[in-house]
C-alpha cells in the first residue's frame, strides 16, 4: 500500500474532469481503484466501483461489438460486460488466471446502470491527492483523450485515471451496437 | 404535500375522470338518471375532500358546480349540449386546480382564478333560483308546491334535543357537533330555540336548545349514536337514515313536541324533505277529518303511510334500487387496494427469483435421482407458477381505460374542427402490462389526432364522396399468438401516395427515380419530419407525428403498419410484445450457448432434412418454409452436430423456421431487460437465467425473420410490409 498524502494546505481546485469521477476527500484528496490492463496502469474513481468479481460465466451476445463481450448473472440481475482493452482499441483481452470483472456504475441521464468491465488484475485502493493530477496529454496516451479524466502521480509513474461515464457511454455503446460489428471500434 | 392531501389528489383524479366519462355519457343519454347521480357523486365527494384538507379554491368551485349539478338531477334544468361544454370545461378547470394543489401552491394564478371566476360566472347564470330558493320558504310557508329548496337524498338526518341539566353536567353541546363533524360533513344544521322561555324566566344554566342537522358520513348509525354516548340520557336523539320516506320524516314530526308546521320549515330548511313534499304529507294527515288539536293521531299517520306508499312506489323503488346500485359500487370500491407500483415491481422481480430459483431446486432433484424429492419439488415448481401467473396478473389492465381517454378528444376535437366524427371501440377487455399501456398512451393520441385532422374528411367533402357525413374512428385491440395488435383505423380519406411521393422526393427522403411499392410509399410517413397536412393545425401536423410513434413503439420492441385505401380510410397497426416479466419459453441449444423462444410463437419442431443442408428453405408440407440459420447468423463457432433441428415460428401470419443444434424443452422465462447498452440491438429480445445460474437469451421471432428478410432482400415469400424499417 502507498499511501500517498498531501502537506500543502490549499490544493488547486481539482480539474472538472477529475471532479467528475472521484469525489474528494478531506483535504481534497479522492480514492481510486487501480488495475492493470496490457501492462499499463489504470484507476477509476472508487465511489464508481461497486464490486470486484472473478471472471467467468459469460454468456456471449450476437451481433455487437468485439468489446461487449457478453452478460453475466449478477445474483439475478443480467450485467453487460465490456472487454476495456477492446474498447480502447485493441485487441480483444485474453482471460487469465487473474482476469477480474469489475462492476461500476455509470450514470446516464437520471438512470444509473451496472457495467462489468474486465480487467487483466485489479491492483490496490490509491489515495491520490488533487495536486498529484495531471491534465491528460493531448497525444501518446494511445487511448482516446476524452476517457481520460486526468493523469496520476504514483510513486513517480503515471496512472492513468479514467472518466468512466464517457468509457462506458451508453450512448454511444447503444450506437455502436446498432452499426453491429464495425471494423474499427473508434468512432471518427 | 401531507399524506391526506396527495390521497385527497389521487382520489380527486380519478372521479375527475369518472365525472368527465360521465359527462361525455350525459350528453348522448340526457335521461340516465344513475349517470347523473354518478357525476353528482363525484362532484360531491371531491368537494368534500377539500373541505376535509382545507382547500377553499377546490371547494368554493366545486360547490358551485355541484349547485349546478343538484339542479340537474333534480330536473329542475334540462341537460344541453351547451351545459354539458360547461361542465367539462369546469372538470378540465378542476384539474388545473388539482395541478395547483400538487404544485403546492397556496392559491392558483391569476390566469387560472380568472377562468374559474368565469366559469363560475357562467355556472351561476345557469342556476336561476339558486339564491331565491332558499329565503322564501321561510318566509312563506303556504308557498306552492313546486319542490323548492334543494333537497339531499343521500344524506342522514339528526334530531337532537339536549335535556336542560346538559350544561349543569358539564357537557357543551356545541362539542358533540364539532365531534359529529369529523365523522363527516354537516350539510345544514337548524337550532331549534322554541323551548327557550322569555329571558327573564330564563335559568342561564339551563339549556332549551335542539338542532335538525343534515349530516353526509359513511359512518353508520352505531357511530353516529356513539357521538351523544354522554348525553344520552339527557338528550333525545332520533337519527333517520339516509333516503328515509317521507312518512318516516312526517312521524318524525309528529313525534317530536314542537309544532309540526314549524318543524317542517326546519326540515324543509335543512334540505331533508322539499316543501312540496311536506304540504303534501301534513295536507294528507289532516285530510281525513281528524281534529286540528291532535296531530298525534294514530290512524291518519297509518293512512298517510299508505297514501304515500301508493303515490310514491315507484319512486321508493327507484330509491331502494338506487341504494343497492350504490351500496354494490360502494363494495366494490373497498375491495379494491391501491398499491405503489414499484411495490408490485419489486414482488413481480421476487417472484422472478422465485422461478429461477425452483427450476434450480428442481434441476438438482433431477440430478439427485430421489424420487420423493422429485416430487416435491414437482409440486413446488406448480406452486410457484400458480403464483408466478397471480402476480402477473396483477400488472394486467384492460387497454379500456386508455382508448376510453380519447372519447373527450374524438368529441372536442370534432367541434373545433367542424367535423362529426364518432368514436366506436371493441377490444376495451384486452388485457395488457400496466408498464405497456402507460407508454401507449402518447404514440395513440398522435395516430387518433393525426385521424381526426388527416384522415376524416369536412361533411361537405363526405357527402360529395357520397360517403355518410358522420365519419368514424374505430380503436380496437386484441390478443395475436403473444403479441397484442392494437388497430387505429378511420373511414376517412386515405393517404394520398402522390403527396407522400411529392413529399418525400422535396425532403430527399427517397430520389425522383426510386420504384417503391405502395406499402413502401406510404410507410414513408413513418420517417421524421414527415407531414403532409397543407397547414399546421392545433390538433396535428406539426411533422413530428409519425416518427414519433414509430420511435415510441419500437421502444416497446413493438412495430407499427399502415394499410390505406385512398378514398376509404386507412388503418394503422401497433403490434406489440405482451412484454410481461416473465413468459413461457422454449429452450433451445446453439453450440455451447442456450436460447430462449418464446413459446407462443413457437408452432412445431422438425429435424432439418440432410438434403435441406445448402438450401436456406424447406419444404413443410408443400409449403415454403423460409429458415434462419442461427449459428451462422451469431456467428457461434464450433462444430456443426450431424443432426440439427428446425423450430417453426409464426408472427403475424408469416413462418419462418430457425435451425437450431438442440430441442432442451419447455422453460419458463423470467424476462431480464438487457439495459440500455443494448436498446438498439434487434433479435434478442431479453435475456433469462436457467436454473444453472447461466444467462440464456431470448429471442426476438419477429424482428429477426425481419432481419433475416431485410438482409437477404426479398427472395422468399411474399413482400414483407415492413421491409423499409431503417437499416443504417
Amino acid at each position: 500500500m502507498s499511501q500517498i498524502s498531501t502537506t500543502r494546505p490549499a490544493p488547486p481546485p481539482a480539474r472538472p474532469g477529475a471532479a467528475a469521477t472521484a469525489v474528494a476527500t478531506a483535504a481534497g484528496n479522492a480514492q481510486y481503484l487501480t488495475f492493470v490492463l496490457g501492462g499499463e496502469m489504470f484507476a477509476v474513481g472508487i465511489l464508481n466501483v461497486k464490486e470486484i468479481i472473478e471472471f467467468g460465466n459469460l454468456t456471449e451476445v450476437p451481433m455487437v461489438p468485439a468489446f461487449i463481450r457478453g452478460v453475466i448473472n449478477l445474483r439475478g440481475a443480467v450485467v453487460p460486460v465490456i472487454d476495456l482493452a477492446a474498447r480502447f482499441g485493441g485487441k480483444p483481452g485474453v482471460a487469465g488466471k487473474r482476469t477480474c470483472i469489475v462492476i461500476v456504475e455509470v450514470a446516464d441521464g437520471d438512470t444509473r446502470h451496472d457495467i462489468g468491465i474486465m480487467v487483466d488484475a485489479v491492483s490496490e485502493v490509491l489515495e491520490i491527492p488533487a495536486a498529484e493530477i495531471e491534465p491528460p496529454p493531448a497525444f501518446g496516451a494511445r487511448i482516446r483523450t476524452d476517457f481520460i479524466a486526468g493523469m496520476g502521480k504514483v510513486d513517480g509513474r503515471f496512472v492513468i485515471l479514467l472518466d468512466v461515464d464517457r468509457v462506458l457511454s451508453v450512448d454511444e455503446i447503444a450506437t455502436l451496437a446498432d452499426i453491429g460489428r464495425p471494423t474499427t471500434i473508434l468512432p471518427a | 404535500m401531507d399524506e391526506l392531501t396527495s390521497t385527497f389528489v389521487t382520489e380527486s383524479r380519478d372521479l375527475l375522470a369518472e365525472m368527465e366519462a360521465g359527462l361525455l355519457r350525459l350528453e348522448q343519454a340526457p335521461d340516465d338518471r344513475d349517470n347523473l347521480n354518478a357525476i353528482f357523486r363525484a362532484a360531491h365527494t371531491i368537494k368534500g375532500g377539500s373541505g376535509v384538507i382545507e382547500c377553499r379554491y377546490i371547494e368554493r368551485f366545486m360547490h358551485k358546480v355541484e349547485n349546478l349539478l343538484d339542479l340537474l338531477r333534480n330536473d329542475a334544468l334540462p341537460v344541453t349540449p351547451e351545459l354539458a361544454t360547461l361542465l367539462l370545461a369546469c372538470s378540465d378547470h378542476l384539474g388545473t386546480l388539482l395541478d395547483v394543489l400538487t404544485a403546492g401552491l397556496e392559491a392558483p394564478d391569476a390566469a387560472t382564478s380568472a377562468r374559474g371566476e368565469k366559469l363560475e360566472a357562467q355556472l351561476s347564470a345557469c342556476l336561476p333560483c339558486e339564491e331565491a330558493g332558499a329565503v322564501p320558504v321561510e318566509q312563506a310557508p303556504d308557498v306552492k308546491a313546486s319542490g323548492g329548496g334543494v333537497v339531499s337524498l343521500d344524506g342522514w338526518h339528526i334530531s337532537v334535543r339536549f335535556g336542560r341539566d346538559v350544561l349543569r353536567n358539564g357537557m357543551d353541546p356545541l362539542s358533540f357537533l364539532r365531534y359529529l363533524a369529523t365523522l363527516g360533513e354537516i350539510v345544514s344544521i337548524e337550532t331549534i330555540a322554541d323551548a327557550m322561555p322569555d329571558a327573564a324566566a330564563m335559568d342561564p344554566e339551563s339549556c332549551h336548545l335542539g338542532f335538525e342537522i343534515r349530516f353526509q358520513t359513511r359512518a353508520s348509525k352505531d357511530e353516529i349514536e356513539h357521538v351523544f354516548e354522554f348525553v344520552r340520557d339527557d338528550c333525545t336523539l332520533r337519527i333517520l337514515p339516509p333516503r328515509s320516506k317521507i312518512d318516516d320524516y312526517i312521524a318524525l314530526i309528529n313525534d317530536l313536541p314542537e309544532d309540526a308546521m314549524r318543524l317542517g320549515e326546519m326540515l324543509v330548511r335543512c334540505g331533508a324533505l322539499t316543501q312540496a313534499e311536506l304540504d303534501h304529507g301534513l295536507a294528507v294527515q289532516r285530510a281525513p277529518g281528524a281534529a286540528e288539536g291532535e296531530p298525534l293521531a294514530a290512524p291518519p299517520i297509518g293512512e298517510v303511510l299508505v297514501e304515500q306508499q301508493v303515490v310514491h312506489r315507484e319512486v321508493v323503488e327507484a330509491a331502494a334500487s338506487r341504494q343497492a346500485t350504490v351500496s354494490q359500487k360502494k363494495a366494490a370500491e373497498a375491495r379494491l387496494v391501491r398499491v405503489q407500483a414499484d411495490k408490485l415491481d419489486q414482488l413481480i422481480d421476487l417472484v422472478g427469483e422465485l422461478v429461477i430459483a425452483g427450476a434450480n431446486a428442481n434441476l438438482l432433484a433431477h440430478q439427485s435421482g430421489r424420487g420423493a424429492l422429485i416430487e416435491s419439488t414437482s409440486v413446488l415448481t406448480r406452486l410457484v407458477e400458480d403464483i408466478r401467473d397471480a402476480a402477473l396478473q396483477l400488472r394486467m389492465v384492460q387497454i379500456g381505460e386508455t382508448f376510453g381517454r380519447f372519447n373527450r378528444v374524438v368529441r372536442d376535437a370534432s367541434r373545433e374542427l367542424g367535423k362529426e366524427i364518432e368514436l366506436v371501440i371493441t377490444g376495451a377487455e384486452t388485457e395488457l402490462d400496466k408498464s405497456v399501456v402507460e407508454k401507449l398512451g402518447d404514440p395513440l393520441m398522435h395516430l387518433v389526432r393525426n385521424a381526426l385532422d388527416h384522415g376524416i374528411e369536412p361533411p361537405a367533402v363526405r357527402a360529395a364522396h357520397g360517403k355518410p357525413e358522420a365519419g368514424q374512428i374505430a380503436l380496437n385491440a386484441y390478443h395475436d399468438s403473444g403479441s397484442i395488435v392494437i388497430e387505429v383505423s378511420d373511414d376517412g380519406a386515405g393517404l394520398p401516395r402522390e403527396k407522400i411521393r411529392r413529399k418525400a422526393i422535396e425532403r430527399g427522403l427517397i430520389d425522383e427515380t426510386a420504384a417503391l411499392s405502395d406499402q413502401e410509399l406510404v410507410n414513408l410517413i413513418f420517417e421524421a419530419g414527415f407531414s403532409t397536412a397543407e397547414q399546421v393545425t392545433n390538433i396535428s401536423g406539426r411533422g413530428v407525428g409519425m416518427d414519433v410513434v414509430r420511435r415510441n413503439i419500437q421502444g416497446l420492441r413493438g412495430a407499427v403498419d399502415v394499410r390505406t385505401t385512398e378514398g376509404e380510410g386507412s388503418t394503422f397497426t401497433i403490434r406489440l410484445p405482451l412484454t410481461l416479466a416473465i413468459i413461457d419459453g422454449f429452450l433451445v441449444g446453439i453450440g455451447n450457448a442456450s436460447w430462449v423462444v418464446p413459446l407462443d410463437s413457437v408452432v412445431e419442431c422438425i429435424e432439418l432434412p440432410g438434403a435441406a443442408d445448402t438450401r436456406d428453405y424447406l419444404n413443410l408440407r408443400g409449403e415454403v418454409l423460409p429458415l434462419v440459420r442461427l449459428r451462422e447468423m451469431f456467428e457461434v463457432g464450433g462444430e456443426v452436430p450431424a443432426r440439427q433441428n428446425v423450430v417453426v415460428v409464426q408472427y403475424a401470419g408469416h413462418k419462418a423456421g430457425l435451425v437450431v443444434d438442440a430441442l432442451l424443452g419447455e422453460f419458463q422465462t423470467v424476462i431480464k431487460p438487457l439495459g440500455a447498452l443494448f436498446s438498439k440491438l434487434r433479435g434478442i429480445g431479453g435475456s433469462t437465467i436457467l436454473g444453472s445460474g447461466e444467462v440464456a437469451l431470448i429471442l426476438d421471432v419477429p424482428a429477426l425473420v425481419e432481419l433475416v428478410a431485410s438482409a437477404q432482400g426479398r427472395t422468399h415469400g411474399e413482400p414483407r410490409t415492413r421491409d423499409l424499417r431503417a437499416v443504417p
